[in-house]
């Protein structure tokens, strides 16, 4: 048993609070949910695997001195996956600084703070190195199962991508709320974030379209100009796809770089969390300024509805973050119109499904926050308005919002080509309804500020969500490629609606 | 031809609604035009219950429940016009000011613009919010919250206003001022039902008081009423624990 307010201490309570909220969260509550939870995994990764099987077979077999060019490809995956990863790890440092949580109660302990938040950055670390080796479980497996054992060594890089990440991301969000203050540090970092997630693949991407008018990253990542200007193939930089080849000497010091940067930056920045938490949680106390409000404005009750659904998603900071990166990832396919100079010969079928999938995703999320999220149930449900008329204004406010996001993309692509236009427009408007749909068959009342992430929402709407914009996006993509394959994707968009219509919890509720 | 005046602001009869237990069991209740109505009871009496039935925010399991006269089971919105409902937990929005949360309650009560404006300004100043008029509630202190959500409440001027618990965690100052504004409606002609677990509220504010125990009404008048039903007892403490020990021991 360690003694109370040491690290290994705080480690126990910690592993113990983590395990039960993850148990929670896999079961929502209902032991019997657990079976039925890790049996769908399985499922779904046995899939995963055989997915990834026929996709990597042809890489496997690589063997040898690598070349410039394999280093590369190897680097720039890489690359793309632990900016996601240091993406979320400046998510979750603002988050510890944020969140209140039991911080009040040890802050206010005579135990050292330091320690706590050493475990803390620990424990992130931890989460995020998880995430990313189930992740890219499917790969490596795969990669070792036809390639050899060799391969297995791409986990370890995995978890020194996580420590590099977690250690990078606590100064980076350390300085910006220095910089800026903890006042907009918070909504600064999550945009921060979602930039830095989105701007390597956007970045290829840009490059690809710049270089060959394709939106394919790898086609950029791999062409001959990319791997003059890469550094020499023995330069320490390769060490990483190195060590993902299999390279022993390469993987031992890929980790203990990691773990040297990660023990660095918890020696250096744990003993500042105590006083930066406590800088942020005297700004949750002060309110934000408004712009004066002149005088009330006539309207009948579902206008007023609605304004108010557009007021509380205009003003959520994670909302907005999440808006900017769908809007950052429509950069490349806004680029691509542009290039094409009134030539949409062959950029049709690229562009449609990116609308409509963006057009679904963003949907969700606003859904999500517009429909299950109420701050005064209560009073809404006091006021002299049918649940009807409520309900109505928050679909009009999440589809509303969706349009004017996509209304220019699709108007300037109606300048290129009507017809493809005229498809992207009604896919955006179906996988917009389609989201909205989902999100209400999965709908639960919840105080928007307890929505601290987007996976507070079902799993399965999650998946549902997803689905349904990959199926009516790939419709439309087909439509416009005039192929009767169409009727595919749209078969399994429409099988998503109707189960979750028949199956969906708030339907069985209302049962 | 004219319309016969309701006698009652609300009259309740025969409620019930059961969750694991009967938590209301064929209540009978009346409150008066204009009178402030005080309902008192142990936790898990049945009291929230009740008054949520009464906003419509439960439905019941049996009963009949009017307000002014509105059967509001039958015609739920044209109960809710005329009522307004303010729990101990706050309804308010986080991001709305205090200005913009009373355009929009104005609105969904279908109240003329200039005419809400007029008394949202006049209520905020009222409650002491001037300065923070135009301040998100997301920073707001509990009675800050409260006091917005009392204005809220008031905005669309209710004939009768329903409170749970209305006073829990408020600081002196803000506590008077919410007594202040409730009485200041039931001198307007207002009709105020509220629970409290603040027996000195009750004594002093209360017109009539009812303790309602196991979902029951077990005891109803003014407090000297209550004394003498009770037969002993100098304080409201000591009546409404007689009353309640007798309630228990009758069923």
């Amino acid at each position: 048993m360690s003694a109370p307010g040491t690290i290994a201490w705080f480690a126990r309570h910690e592993c113990r609070l983590s395990w039960r909220e993850f148990m929670s969260f896999i079961s929502a509550g209902r032991r019997r949910r657990v079976r039925g939870v890790v049996i769908g995994s399985t499922l779904f990764i046995a899939f995963m695997h055989l997915a990834a099987w026929p996709l990597l077979a042809p890489y496997a077999a690589i063997a040898g001195e690598p070349s410039k060019l394999t280093l590369v490809t190897v680097t720039g995956t890489a690359l793309l996956s632990w900016s996601l990863m240091l993406s979320q790890a400046i998510e979750s440092v603002t988050r510890v600084f944020y969140v209140r949580s039991d911080l009040d109660l040890i802050l206010s302990s005579p135990v050292v703070a330091r320690r706590l938040f050493a475990v803390r950055i620990g424990a992130m670390t931890l989460g995020i190195g998880i995430m990313g080796l189930a992740l890219s479980a499917p790969v490596i497996d795969v990669l070792a199962l036809i390639g050899g054992w060799r391969w297995l060594a791409a986990y370890g890089v995995v978890a020194a991508m996580a420590m590099a990440a977690v250690a990078l991301a606590v100064p980076l969000t350390i300085a910006l709320f220095r910089l800026i203050g903890p006042k907009r540090a918070r909504f600064v970092s999550q945009i921060v974030a979602a930039v830095i997630g989105a701007s390597f693949v956007i970045g290829l991407q840009v490059g690809a379209i710049l270089s060959y008018g394709t939106l394919s990253r790898f086609a950029f990542l791999r062409s001959e100009r990319m791997v003059a200007l890469a550094p020499d193939v023995a330069s320490p930089f390769w060490a990483p796809a190195r060590a993902i080849l299999g390279g022993t000497g390469a993987l031992a010091a890929v980790l203990a770089f990691s773990l040297a940067l990660l023990a660095a930056s918890i020696l250096c920045f744990a003993g500042r969390f105590g006083e930066y938490t406590i800088a942020a949680s005297a700004v949750a106390r002060n309110a934000a300024q408004q712009r004066r409000l002149t005088s009330f404005r006539p309207a009948a009750p579902h206008h007023v509805l609605r304004r108010k659904e557009w007021a509380l998603l205009r003003r959520d900071p994670w909302l907005m973050s999440q808006t900017l990166m769908q809007l950052l990832y429509l950069l490349p396919p806004a680029l691509l119109l542009w290039k094409s100079h009134g030539d949409a010969t062959g950029i049709e079928g690229v562009l449609t499904p990116v609308l409509i999938m963006s057009a679904g995703q963003l949907a969700g999320a606003l859904a999500w926050l517009a429909i299950s999220g109420e701050d005064a149930p209560d009073l809404i449900a006091t006021a002299p308005v049918t649940a009807r008329q409520v309900l109505v204004a928050k679909i009009d406010s999440v589809l509303g919002a969706t349009g004017i996001v996509f209304g220019p993309f699709v108007l300037a692509f109606a300048l290129i080509s009507p017809w493809a236009a005229l498809i992207s427009a009604i896919g955006i408007v179906v996988a917009a309804a389609a989201s909205t749909e989902i999100q209400l068959a999965f709908r639960l009342q919840a105080k928007r500020s307890h929505f601290r992430r987007r996976h507070t929402s079902s799993r399965i709407a999650t998946f549902a969500e997803a689905f349904s914009s990959i199926g009516w996006a790939a419709t439309g993509a087909f439509i416009v490629l005039g192929s009767w394959v169409a009727l595919l994707p749209l078969f399994q968009a429409v099988v998503v609606l109707v189960g979750v219509a028949l199956y969906g919890p708030a339907r069985k509720a209302a049962a | 031809m004219s319309q016969i005046q309701p006698l009652f602001a609300l009259q309740i009869k025969g409620l019930e609604k059961r969750f694991a237990r009967p938590a209301v069991d064929g209540l009978d209740l009346s409150v008066r035009i204009g009178e402030f109505y005080a309902l008192l009871g142990p936790n898990g009496a049945g009291k929230t219950t009740t008054l949520r039935m009464v906003s419509g925010l439960l439905k019941p399991d049996a009963g009949s429940i009017s307000i002014f006269g509105i059967d509001a089971l039958k015609d739920p919105i044209a109960a809710k016009r005329i009522m307004a409902w303010l729990s101990e937990e706050p309804m308010i929005y986080d991001k709305l000011t205090p200005l913009e949360y009373l355009e929009f309650i104005a609105g969904l009560w279908g109240v003329d613009a200039a005419e809400g404006e007029a008394r949202a300004r006049e209520l905020i100043g009222w409650l002491g919010l001037e300065p923070h008029a135009n301040e998100r509630c997301e920073g707001f202190s509990k009675g800050m919250r409260q006091k917005v959500a009392l204005a809220g409440a008031l905005v669309h001027e209710p004939k009768l206003i329903i409170l749970d618990e209305p006073l829990t965690g408020l600081d002196a100052a803000a506590a008077r001022q919410v007594k202040t504004v409730l009485r200041e409606r039931v001198h307007a002609g207002g009709t105020v039902i509220m629970t409290t677990h603040i027996l000195e509220v009750a004594e002093r504010m209360a017109d009539r008081i009812g303790v309602i125990a196991e979902g029951k009404l077990i005891a109803e008048g003014t407090l000297d009423d209550l004394r003498r039903q009770a037969g002993q007892g100098e304080s409201l403490e000591e009546t409404f624990l007689t009353l309640v020990a007798q309630g228990a021991a009758a069923q």
